[in-house]
């Protein structure tokens, strides 16, 4: 890892999959991906270190974690009282200033003089975290406009930690609040024309042999979100042909709103129900996807966009786990002599 | 689960159409339905008779099963299954498996089987070589039978040389020798091919465990071999097409040409003409001796008896080689991408066990597929047309002798009336009499030839009598791709959207044009480029003509079939085993091929009028 452990913030390019602890898997990822010379828009990371320097702050002028320890996660009220607090805290008392520098400086550098619009994302540092998806959608901010409201949206997702089901969750499982904390990708907008989901496995049988691509107009947001249903495509990993299409009644795509953040908006009737993608760009999903896979070895769970001049980029890949998880039996119990294979097909139904 | 409200009709209730009761009759009486016939269960066999059957043509139902049940019942002693017996009615060819249900039966002929089969599986190259040579021999055997003929008077060596024997013991002689090589033919054919599938069919099954949502064609492509004889007559048109250009001589082939002034004009020329003529023998002897069907029927002529099949690709191969584009089948990179898929695949798998297992299986698959995709041209091709010209020099002779008004009608007769009225010839030849024969046959020609055209015009029930829980028979879903589910769909047809048809998605790619319904070779003149081919079955003797059409669709055929094969190398959309698309679509409709999918999809009710 290049990135010193005292930064505030990480570069995609410097970032590698060991540096989770500091970025969040979902910042460790990108930084992989980049590594890997996978398209991925350009981005930093705010590390659990500029968390970690401002929450000694906040403990400094009054307790934090000694608060949220010492809840009854039974007690709804105390919990969304605290939580409350909290959040208004983490959300509006000053930053240490090297924190704050730190961000509005990478944040010129990403955005330049050109205006660009960021993507404000929260990235977990543990797999616990993903698993309780307790670092969810509601972390995702997009189409951020400026530097102010890029610190801002830092903010909102480090004060999701203490969210009422966050909080709630971690007193249930007597998690020690001691290390407890956040990372925050910042990350260039994609203006999608198309966008969705792919997993390297089918979700439905766990074969490995298939890629399933779900993608609409638009942000994919509005896939995973699930305010649209998304076209289906089934694609033979290895040998790309596909074998389902599902071609969905997509009323609506999300996209940016002229004062940030994103919108709804109808579609024609011509686009509703054409297919958001063509066989061109699913092959090069399946390209991508079968990259990534082997880069780390194993089936993955990826968010992807197609930018209006056709660019595919990768936003997010993280490892399948319903499957991954299950035991590995043999397919076949395996025998010496190959001829005895034979009798699952002459020896009639056993 | 099956619907108890739903069935085939029983074989009772199907009527020999009215008018066709003689020609039905004339069918020896042990393929015809009776009465015990409906405890059990039928289907017709449309993938290899899908038209009316001629008489006489009915002799490969009878060899073909003799020797596969042979094999089945008492050769290889397959555990759950014997052989096939088969019917007649209205020209159709119903068969029935028969099953072994007793565990312990099963359980004894598995032990047989394995002390029999296994060995196959064993020595597996060692007998396929020796099969080659018994074939080889059987065609030179067939090859050296003399056409029948009888002189006015014996020649005077018959007494000189004191043979003792005169012209007309030779008929019966060489028509029971052309007979019994053609029995025994299909006891070759029988001989490895339940095995090789049933080696195909076990990867298969693994790779379905394995992944469950693999294709079947991509299955296919893994086993696939790459040097079959099958693939040689394609690849010696294109030889022909290369040297016509080397030599200098393209100019003479175009599309439509006149074969025989082609030739004539070649011949004419001289030098390089003469040149190419040369070659064009070297490739007719043996790999123009394809048939332009399956071979089952005795108008699937050979390409060396017609060359309309060889010559019409002639033109398109010629062009490509002219513009300097590849056209030899790149066997090198097919076999380096059939290696990388099953590599590929191998690396998916989760456990040491599993690819153990797969390596196993793909090892005794490629072992064993040669014989598959090879017996096809030995047997079906070569031989059979052998067969079939050897019985056509009988029409000629009886022709002659004025039982005919022409050779083609003796394929009206069964084999056992040709027999009579051989034996009818050679006792009038011999008494100095006139034959009986040509007061007797032309009527009954004319009442067969009627018939068969009201055959083809009816249709029948695609299966007969009970259906059973579970197929079971690995010859039946092997050979016909017959399952519980197909049979299913039988029952549900047209319950579907009707502009949709489902078949195998042979091989990928989607493309919209206008269907060509070919329903004989005799139509394939009429496509035109870039249309999709609508037929029945084809075999690979229609490979050249792939390189015209943008798209494939048969009735009949699974992901094995050779549309599937030849659709596959050259990267044709196709959808086989379609039930019903020759039927279901019209002559010059727009229809949108999804090989990806199986899915043919009518895009138009309107046929549109094909430019004239």
């Amino acid at each position: 890892m290049t990135m010193s452990e005292t930064d505030a913030i990480g570069w995609f390019a410097d970032l590698r999959i060991d540096d989770r602890p500091t970025v969040g898997g979902k910042g460790a990822s990108l930084g992989e991906l980049t590594h890997a010379g996978i398209d991925v828009p350009p981005g930093f990371v705010v590390t659990t270190h500029a968390f970690e320097l401002f929450l000694q702050a906040l403990e400094q002028a009054s307790p934090v974690r000694a608060l949220v320890e010492a809840l009854d996660p039974a007690d709804l009220d105390a919990v969304t009282a605290l939580s409350r607090t909290l959040r208004a805290r983490v959300e509006q008392e000053p930053l240490p200033q090297q924190v704050e520098r730190a961000i509005l400086d990478a944040h010129a550098q990403l955005a330049g003089g050109s205006g660009a619009t960021v993507a404000v994302r929260s990235s977990a540092t543990t797999e616990d975290a993903e698993d309780a998806s307790f670092a969810g959608l509601q972390d995702t901010f997009l189409w951020v406009l400026d530097a102010q409201d890029t610190v801002h949206r830092v903010r909102e997702c480090w004060g999701s930690l203490y969210s009422v089901e966050s909080v709630t969750y971690r007193r249930k499982h007597g998690l020690p609040e001691e290390g407890v904390a956040m990372a925050v990708v910042v990350q260039t907008m994609v203006d999608a024309r198309t966008a969705g989901v792919m997993f390297t496995r089918s979700p439905t049988t766990g074969d490995k042999s298939v890629i399933t691509v779900e993608g609409a107009w638009g942000l994919g947001s509005a896939v995973v979100s699930g305010e649209v249903t998304p076209d289906r495509w089934v694609i033979g990993k290895i040998t790309g042909e596909i074998s389902t299409r599902e071609i969905s009644d997509k009323h609506i795509r999300q996209v940016p709103a002229p004062g940030g953040g994103i919108v709804d908006e109808a579609l024609p009737a011509d686009m509703r129900n054409a297919p958001c993608l063509s066989d061109e760009e699913l092959q090069a999903l399946r390209a991508v996807g079968r990259r990534v896979e082997k880069h780390y070895g194993r089936p993955q769970d990826i968010e992807w966009a197609i930018d209006k001049s056709g660019a595919l980029l990768l936003l997010q890949s993280r490892p399948e786990t319903v499957w991954s998880a299950k035991a590995q039996a043999p397919v076949t119990a395996p025998v010496a002599d190959p001829l005895k294979h034979v009798m699952t097909i002459f020896g009639g139904r056993k | 689960m099956s619907q108890p409200t739903k069935g085939f009709p029983l074989p009772s209730s199907l009527k020999v159409v009215p008018g066709t009761e003689a020609a039905q009759a004339a069918h020896p009486y042990y393929i015809q339905f009776n009465p015990g016939d409906d405890e059990r269960f039928w289907f017709y066999n449309s993938m290899h008779f899908p038209e009316p059957m001629h008489h006489f043509d009915m002799v490969t139902a009878e060899a073909a099963y003799c020797a596969l049940g042979s094999f089945n019942t008492r050769v290889h002693v397959l555990p759950t299954t014997k052989g096939i017996d088969h019917r007649i009615i209205n020209g159709r060819v119903f068969i029935g498996g028969v099953a072994v249900t007793d565990p312990a039966e099963i359980e004894a002929r598995a032990k047989e089987f394995q002390q029999r089969a296994f060995y196959y599986y064993e020595h597996w190259e060692t007998l396929y070589d020796q099969w080659k040579e018994k074939m080889k021999a059987l065609i030179a055997d067939a090859q050296a039978l003399p056409k029948p003929s009888l002189p006015d008077l014996e020649p005077l060596e018959t007494t000189h040389t004191g043979k003792g024997v005169a012209a007309n013991h030779a008929l019966i002689d060489t028509y029971r020798k052309t007979l019994e090589g053609y029995f025994r033919m299909w006891h070759h054919h029988f001989e490895f091919l339940l095995l090789g599938y049933g080696a195909y069919l076990t990867f298969f099954d693994f790779c379905k465990k394995a992944f469950p949502e693999i294709s079947d064609q991509a299955i296919s492509r893994m086993v696939a071999g790459m040097e079959a004889e099958i693939f040689r007559p394609d690849e010696e048109v294109k030889r022909l097409a290369r040297r016509a250009v080397e030599l200098g001589v393209d100019d003479k082939f175009h599309d439509g040409m006149v074969i025989d002034d082609v030739l004539a004009a070649l011949d004419q020329l001289g030098g390089a003409g003469k040149e190419w003529l040369k070659e064009l023998e070297t490739s007719r002897n043996p790999w123009f001796n394809v048939n332009v069907g399956d071979g089952f029927y005795h108008y699937h002529r050979s390409w060396n008896d017609d060359l309309s099949m060889p010559f019409a690709a002639l033109p398109g191969y010629i062009e490509k080689v002219k513009a300097g584009q590849p056209i030899e089948r790149p066997t090198g990179k097919l076999i380096e991408e059939r290696e990388q898929l099953v590599a590929d695949y191998r690396d998916l798998l989760d456990t040491d066990e599993d690819r153990a297992t797969y390596d196993q299986l793909i090892t005794l698959a490629h072992r064993v597929f040669p014989y598959v995709e090879g017996h096809k041209f030995y047997c079906e091709h070569w031989y059979t047309n052998l067969f079939f010209n050897k019985i056509r020099e009988y029409g000629e002779l009886l022709a002659e002798n004025g039982f005919f008004a022409e050779p083609a009608d003796v394929f009206h007769l069964t084999h056992y009336e040709l027999e009579s009225a051989i034996i009818d010839l050679m006792l009038t030849w011999s008494s100095g009499s006139q034959p009986i024969g040509p007061q007797h046959w032309p009527a009954k020609v004319a009442e067969r030839k009627a018939a068969i055209k009201v055959w083809a015009e009816h249709t029948v029930p695609p299966a007969l009598g009970v259906v059973p829980d579970v197929i079971d028979d690995p010859a039946i879903v092997m050979l016909w791709g017959i399952t519980r589910e197909s049979l299913d769909a039988w029952l549900s047809d047209g319950e579907g959207p009707s502009n949709e048809l489902k078949g195998f998605a042979a091989c990928q790619g989607v493309v919209e044009g206008t269907a060509r319904v070919v329903k004989s070779v005799e139509e394939i003149s009429r496509l035109q480029q870039g249309d999709i081919l609508v037929c029945q079955v084809t075999n690979p003797t229609w490979a050249p003509i792939f390189q015209k059409i943008s798209a494939a669709v048969s009735d009949i055929g699974g992901s094995m079939s050779h549309m599937a094969i030849v659709a596959r190398e050259y990267e044709l959309p196709a959808v086989v085993g379609t039930g019903s698309a020759t039927q279901r679509i019209k002559d010059g409709q727009r229809i949108r091929v999804d090989g990806g999918r199986g899915i043919v999809t009518i895009l138009e009710d309107e046929p549109v009028l094909e430019n004239a």
